[in-house]
This record gives structure tokens, sequence and C-alpha cells, in this order.
């Protein structure tokens, strides 16, 4: 029997896109920050690769000619290929982000993104990786985010819970803060704006000078935010689900969103 | 020319009078041609008795021919035909025909049948059997004959010539035949009249029957395969005009309904189609462009990095990257646009968002000599808004003005104002619930891109559902089946069955039964179903009254839109700009007041101008 593992080649990213231009671009950052990228251009030509080598992390576009973004996650998950995804479509709407983390993609970057935002994200991803899967190898697909009962998470970064007076808190999880640098700020949306599902709610940026986008994980207006956190932003990495939160909002949506966050289990 | 409605009238008609006019002219001859015959006979008979009698003398004087000078002059009489006398055994003894006398009569004859056709002679004869009509030949025309008897009388057989005796009942027979050419002259003359009147009659019937039939059936049918054309050929703002109130008329009006409907149906089907195709559009001409955006904002972000020492080009690099994101936030908002993104309204004073309006618009103003008159009113209080949406409105609506601007002395004018408006046609019903609570709004089924309201209803052993427009007062309902106030029907919760109909109450218009509902925590919807009353009352509502709405008038003395394209100017992709502009404008303006709970309306004249007025609700502290 070849042992083909032995001709494996070890990758940091694989870039899936029917675009050249976003491939090229995904390239000439990775070799600045020094990453080990491979490209596919197509979403057959990225199966047999992840099949043959191995890869820390993917990026993958949602709109791509015969096999699509969310087929290539089915795909990944039938064959037990345990890679974070992040995937990105040019045709951004809430809908496509939502759908992408329940589909088991880890994170979502709409088109068009700056070279700060793809790296944000690619170091999370990275992150990610690491802490959820341990090395190149483990098996399970599953992403488990740990959180207090109560809680619902959209994809594993951030939390939403539903208050007696029908009010919503929203924070950032545990598992999201392991995947940066301690945090250095965090800007906060004012008070009385609409934040949207799957779209970015807040900037947190770490000690390492990264900015991270956090996805709001319900639609509302916000009526509260934390105010402790000004004084005390260690408060989110302390007690990130009861302390830490960031906001609370009134939910324009929250039945018909509920389908698209996971329940919390300890 | 008659059309085939016309001549088939005509023709039963025509026919009707014949048959009318035969019947009658049959009556009318066949008894004028009794008493013209009982006439004649009645003047036989006279005449048989006077020469009886004046023969009767010289007879008895047997004075031949004094009898038979009596008889040739009174045969002169002008259709006397024949004066004949009998004896009892045949002979002719006297005749105004000189050239028979003498001679025997057969007793076969027509003349003497009726008396001698048994063996034994009868002696009396009602007048009647004595008369008789016919031709003495087959070509001649016909005659009338009498036979009066000759009684014996004492003065005959005492008489000394003693030429009869006692013994004889009947001495002879007076045979008088007269012609019947006037009779049959008048009865001809009768004929012709009732034939000529026939002819007149069916050729004035048809003369009405014709006008009458062009007034009232072929103008309003040739009205109607018009309004058909132009329906057909898609023109279905067609309205017929000038209705009559008969069944055409109705026909018309119903017509009209439908072309109405269908016009209604075919707008939301266009509108909405219009919308999905530019959700197809926007939705492909992100994905399009989103990717060299990636292109663009990543190598340029990424040049930023490393350009870190030489400011001059990390500036320029700024721009680039600035302005990309830009065009992302853009794309972003038409995709938003496609899918009707809900506004982010805030308390602002419109004031200030037409003045910021200004200030953008400011320079192409200047640039066509435009003058832009702003009226605003003093301490008008703020509306909940979307601050950019409203200042994308009024931009728009500026930019318009001046599009529709083409001489040097334009101006604009917007004058700001607070009114109060009545609830009607403005307050929106966005819940209501049956008696048990089940939810009544309907959601598939869209009255002016709101949902409605749907009602089941029962009538004749029919079940259908009707939409109620869940815009208070203003009445859109889409009738599934159409409650007539006489028949028996009954409204139900289309979930639960129970009764919608109000027990004691009938509508105060119309005396229709009507329904109530429940708006929750807004009191009781209630209102007639039947389509020409459509009564409603929503007690809650009506008892706010009016409420205030601040008034936004957008003035200009441009060109005007004709009355053809004006209620097609909030169309999606409706445009006179032809490929300068999108058409997009006015709608995209339209669905934002539409989401703000505010309207939007025009009047325009052509050569003057034309005048927006928009309205949002105003918040009162």
């Amino acid at each position: 029997m070849i042992d083909w593992k032995k001709h494996a080649k070890a990758y940091d990213i694989l870039a899936v896109d029917d675009e050249q231009v976003i491939i090229d671009s995904v390239k000439k950052l990775s070799a600045f920050e020094d990453w080990k990228v491979d490209t596919a251009k197509q979403a057959e030509d990225a199966l047999d690769k992840v099949r043959s080598n191995t890869y820390r992390l993917i990026i993958c576009d949602i709109m791509m000619p015969e096999i699509d973004g969310f087929q290539f996650l089915d795909e990944l998950k039938k064959h037990h290929h345990a890679i974070p995804v992040i995937m990105t479509t040019g045709y951004s709407t809430v809908e496509n982000a939502v759908k992408s983390l329940t589909k088991g993609a880890i994170d979502f970057l709409p088109k068009p993104f700056t070279v700060d935002e793809l790296i944000s994200t690619v170091i999370r991803g990275l992150k990610f990786g690491q802490l959820e899967f341990g090395h190149a190898g483990h098996s399970s697909t599953e992403i488990v985010v740990p959180c207090p009962s109560g809680h619902y998470h959209l994809g594993y970064s951030s939390w939403s819970k539903l208050d007696d007076d029908g009010s919503v808190r929203i924070g950032c999880t545990d598992l999201f803060l392991k995947t940066l640098d301690s945090i250095d700020h965090v800007h906060l949306w004012d008070l009385e704006s609409d934040i949207i599902q799957g779209n970015t709610c807040a900037h947190i940026d770490s000690e390492d000078e990264i900015s991270h986008n956090l996805l709001a994980p319900v639609t509302g207006r916000i009526i509260e935010r934390n105010e402790n956190l000004i004084d005390n932003i260690e408060l989110i990495e302390k007690d990130p689900y009861f302390e830490g939160w960031l906001y609370r909002v009134i939910p324009s949506n929250l039945d018909y969103e509920y389908k698209y966050l996971s329940p919390c289990n300890d | 020319m008659f059309n085939k409605i016309g001549l088939k009238l005509i023709i039963a008609a025509g026919t009707a009078i014949i048959i009318i006019i035969g019947i009658y002219a049959y009556v009318n001859i066949a008894s004028q041609k009794n008493i013209l015959l009982e006439e004649v006979k009645r003047h036989s008979q006279q005449l048989s008795e006077t020469i009886i009698n004046s023969t009767q003398y010289s007879m008895l004087a047997n004075r031949r021919q004094d009898t038979h000078n009596i008889i040739t002059s009174i045969s002169q009489e002008k259709c006397i035909r024949d004066i004949r006398v009998l004896n009892k055994e045949g002979r002719i003894i006297y005749s105004s025909d000189s050239s028979i006398i003498g001679h025997m009569v057969d007793r076969k004859a027509e003349a003497c049948y009726t008396c001698h056709a048994t063996n034994e002679p009868l002696h009396r004869l009602d007048f009647e059997d004595r008369t008789r009509i016919f031709r003495p030949h087959a070509d001649s025309n016909r005659v009338f004959g009498t036979i009066t008897a000759i009684y014996n009388q004492p003065s005959c057989y005492q008489a000394s010539c003693h030429a009869h005796s006692s013994e004889q009942t009947v001495l002879g027979v007076l045979d008088l035949t007269v012609c019947l050419e006037p009779i049959d002259a008048t009865i001809q003359e009768a004929k012709i009249k009732v034939a000529i009147f026939a002819i007149i009659a069916i050729f004035g019937l048809a003369g009405v029957i014709s006008i009458v039939v062009r007034l009232l059936i072929s103008k309003p049918i040739n009205n109607l395969v018009n309004a058909t054309n132009e329906v057909a050929a898609g023109n279905l703002n067609y309205h017929i005009k000038d209705l009559k109130k008969d069944e055409l008329g109705q026909l018309g009006s119903s017509f009209n309904n439908m072309t109405k409907k269908l016009s209604e149906a075919r707008m939301q089907l266009f509108q909405s189609d219009k919308m999905a195709s530019l959700g197809r559009l926007a939705a492909g001409v992100a994905h399009e462009i989103n990717n060299p955006l990636t292109g663009i904002l990543t190598y340029s972000s990424f040049l930023l990095k490393r350009t870190k020492n030489y400011p001059e080009l990390e500036d320029d690099l700024q721009v680039i990257v600035r302005e990309t994101k830009r065009s992302r936030e853009i794309v972003k908002g038409l995709l938003d646009f496609a899918r009707q993104s809900v506004p982010k309204k805030k308390e602002v004073i419109i004031n200030d968002i037409i003045n910021k309006a200004k200030e953008v618009i400011e320079n192409q103003l200047t640039i066509n000599q435009i003058k832009l008159d702003l009226q605003l009113r003093e301490k008008l209080p703020p509306a909940k808004v979307d601050a950019n949406q409203m200042q994308q409105v009024f931009i728009n609506m500026i930019v318009n003005a001046i599009h529709a601007i083409n001489h040097d002395h334009g101006k604009i004018t917007i004058v700001t104002d607070l009114t109060d408006l009545v609830p009607r046609g403005i307050a929106q019903i966005k819940h209501a619930v049956c008696p048990k609570g089940h939810d009544l709004m309907d959601h598939s089924q869209k009255i002016g891109a709101l949902p409605s309201i749907k009602l089941h209803v029962r009538k004749n052993k029919q079940e259908r559902d009707i939409y109620l427009d869940a815009v208070y007062g203003k009445n859109r309902h889409q009738y599934g089946i159409k409650p007539e106030r006489k028949s028996d029907f009954e409204i139900f919760c289309p979930k639960c069955d129970m009764s919608l109909l109000e027990d004691y109450n009938n509508c105060p218009q119309c005396e229709a039964p009507i329904y109530s509902i429940e708006i929750p925590g807004k009191g009781m919807l209630r209102g007639c179903l039947m389509e020409d009353c459509k009564w409603q009352y929503w007690d809650e509502i009506e008892k706010e009254g009016k409420k205030p709405f601040i008034e936004i008038k957008i003035r200009d003395n441009g060109t005007g839109i004709p009355d053809e394209n004006l209620d097609k100017i909030f169309e999606p992709f409706f445009t006179t700009k032809g490929q300068k502009g999108t058409g997009l404008g006015l709608a995209v303006i339209w669905g934002i007041l539409d989401n703000h709970e505010g309207n939007i309306s025009v009047s325009s004249t052509v050569g003057e101008g034309t005048e927006f007025t928009l309205r949002l609700p105003a918040v009162l502290s």
C-alpha cells in the first residue's frame, strides 16, 4: 500500500474561489504573513486536494459553478474532514451569512473585504482549528461551543439570551475570545441603533493590533450597552456570559431567527 | 345597414305583423262581405216584391203587354241581369230577354233545384234558401239570384180571365238575378288597402326597430367591442363612458369594473415582478461587482500596509481604500433596497433633512440656474424617520424637479407644514383576531403591498374567502364571494369557524349584517361587506381622532406631467428620461414613504408645473 501521507503536503490555508483576483489577493497576503497557501478554482479540485493534503484552514466562496460553497461544506462533513472553513461571498446577505454558520462554517467574511479583515478572520480561524480540532487528523467535524444553558449561540462567536422582560442580551463566546489575543478595546454601536443578525455588531481590538468583527446573533434595536466595560474591559474575558455582556436589545424577529441559533449545553 | 340583431328583430316583428294583419284582414273582409251581401239580398227581395206588386194589376187585367213592358223597363236598371216569370209548369212566360219567352226551364237547373229537389215541390221557403250565388259561365262574374213565389190570391182566381183555379197555392215564380260586380270590386279594394297597410306597417316598424336597435343596442355593443379590443391590445385603463342604466349599461359598468380589477391585479403583479427582477439584478450586480471590489480593496489595503513609511503614497492609497469601502456600502445599499430593508428610524426634524439635501444639491441648482425657495415652518415637530433614506427622498425629488424644468426661470419651492389627518385611509391594521384569538392576518394575500385580513364566508352552501384591506377605510377588499343584502350569509374565522357577524347591530348605512373583528389592544373593527356600501368603523382609532402629519410640498414650474403618465410615475422602471433615467427614483421614494407609514401624492398641470405632497406621521411630545 502506498503511504500517500508521505507525499502529502502541509499547508496553512486552502483558498477556494472561481475568481482569480480573490485567489491572488489571498496568496499575496499569505506571502506577507508567512502562511503557506494552496488554491483551487473549483470545489471539486478543492475536495481532491483536501483528500491528499493537509490544511489548517479553508477559505471558500459560496457562489461557485458546479458545486457551491454549501455543498462543499456538506462534502467535507460527509468525508469527516475536520478543517475549519471560512465562507465568503459577494452576495453577502444575512441569509447567506447565517446559513454558512449553521452549515458548519466557523466564520463568514463578506466581500469585498480589506486585508485587515481577512487577516483577523484567518488568524482567528487558524487559532480556532488549534483549539477545537487540535492537530490535523482530528476526526470530529462537529463544532462544540460550550456555554451556559439558556444561551443561544450563532456560529462560535456570539451568544444571545432572552430575558424575562422580552429583551435579549448579547455577548461573545468564550471560544471566540480564546481565538484572539487579550482584548484591548471594544467599539460598541450607539444606543438606539439597529443590529442585524449575521452582520457586524461590534469591533473588538486585540492587543496584537488586530480588529475583529463580531457578528450579531439576532436582529434588533440596542436599548442598553454594558457601560461597565469602559472601565473594566477584562470583564468580557473574565465572565463572558454574565458580567461581560455587550448589549441589551429589543429583538424584532426573534421567533424567526431562533432557527439559525444553536442552544447551549454545558 | 342593419346589424344582425336588428335584422332578426325586424324579421320577427314583420312576421308577427303579417300574421296579425292577415287575421284581422280575413275577419274584417269576411264581415264586410257579409254586410254587402245582406244588402244585396235585401235589395233583391224588395225589388222582387216590387215587381210582383207592380205587375199584379196588369196580370189580373190580363194585359200581357203591360206586364212585359214593366219587366223590360225594370230590367234596364243597372246591374239587373235577368228578370223571369215562370208559370207552374216551368214555362217562361215573361222575361227581360224576350227570346226565351215560351221556353221551358229544366227543373234540375239551379234556380229550381231548391224547391224541386224532392218529387213534391215545396210551397214555402225561407228567404235564405231562395237565394243563390253562381257564375252563369265559368269565366263570368258572380251573380246573385232570388226566386220569389207568386202565390194564389182571391183576386187571382176571381179574375175574369179565370186562368187560375182557387185550388192552386203557387201560381208561378219570379226569378231575379243581379250582378255582384260592385261588391266584388269593393272587397277587392279593401283587400288591397289591407295589403298596403301591412306593407307600410312592416316598413314603419322596421324603421323604428332599426333606430331603437341602433341607439339602445348597436351603439353600446360597439362601445363594448371597442373596449374589449382596447383591453385585448393591453390598454387596461380604457373606460366605457356614458353608460345607460339598462342591462347593457350594467354590462358596461361590470366590464369597467372588471378592467379596473384586472388593471389593479396587473399593477400588483407588475410591481412584484419588477421588484423581483430588481432583486435579481441587484444580487447579480452585487456578486459581480463585489469580486473586483475585493481585488481593489485587498490590494490597496495591502499596499497601504507596506507603505507606512511613504506618507505621500499612503495618503493616495487611503483615498482608494476609503472610496472602495464607499462602493461597498453602495452595493450593500442596493442589496438592502432589493430586500426592502427596515428603515433605521430616529426622531428628526424634517426641515434639517431638507436643508442638508439642499446643501448636497446646491451645485446642480446653480449650474441649472434654478432658484430653490424653502418655506419651512418654524418649530416643526419631529418625525420618526430614517434620516439617510429621507435625505435620499428629498435629493431625488429635487433632482426630478430640476430635470422637469427646461427654461431659464426655474423655481423649486419646498413648503413644510403640520396638518391633522383623519385616520381613515391612513391607519393600518397590523393585527386582527377572532373571538377565540386566532390570527386573521394573511401574509400571502397582499393588498396594496400590505398583509390582508382573511374572513371565511358561507353563502348558499358555497364557501369562499374575503380579504379585507388592512388600511382602515380604504376598502380595496378582494372578494372570493360577494354577500348580498337579501341573501343569508355567514362570516367565520378561517381557523375555528367562530362567527364574526355582529348579532344585534346592522350596517347603519345599508342595514346589511356587519362583521366585527377584534384588533388586540385597539378595540374593535366593524364593517359592512356589501360591495356598494363598504361602511367601516374602528372605534378606538376614531376616538383618537385626527393625527398630526408633517406635510412637505415640493413644487416646480417645469413641464408638468401629462395625465396619462400621472398614475404610472410611482411604478418601478417607469421613466420619461429615456436612457438617462433608471425609472427607480419615485418607486424607491414611494417604498420609503410606505415604510415610514407616510404617503406621497402628486398633482400636475402640463406647462405649469408639478406638485408632490409627502406626508409623514409627526411625533408630538
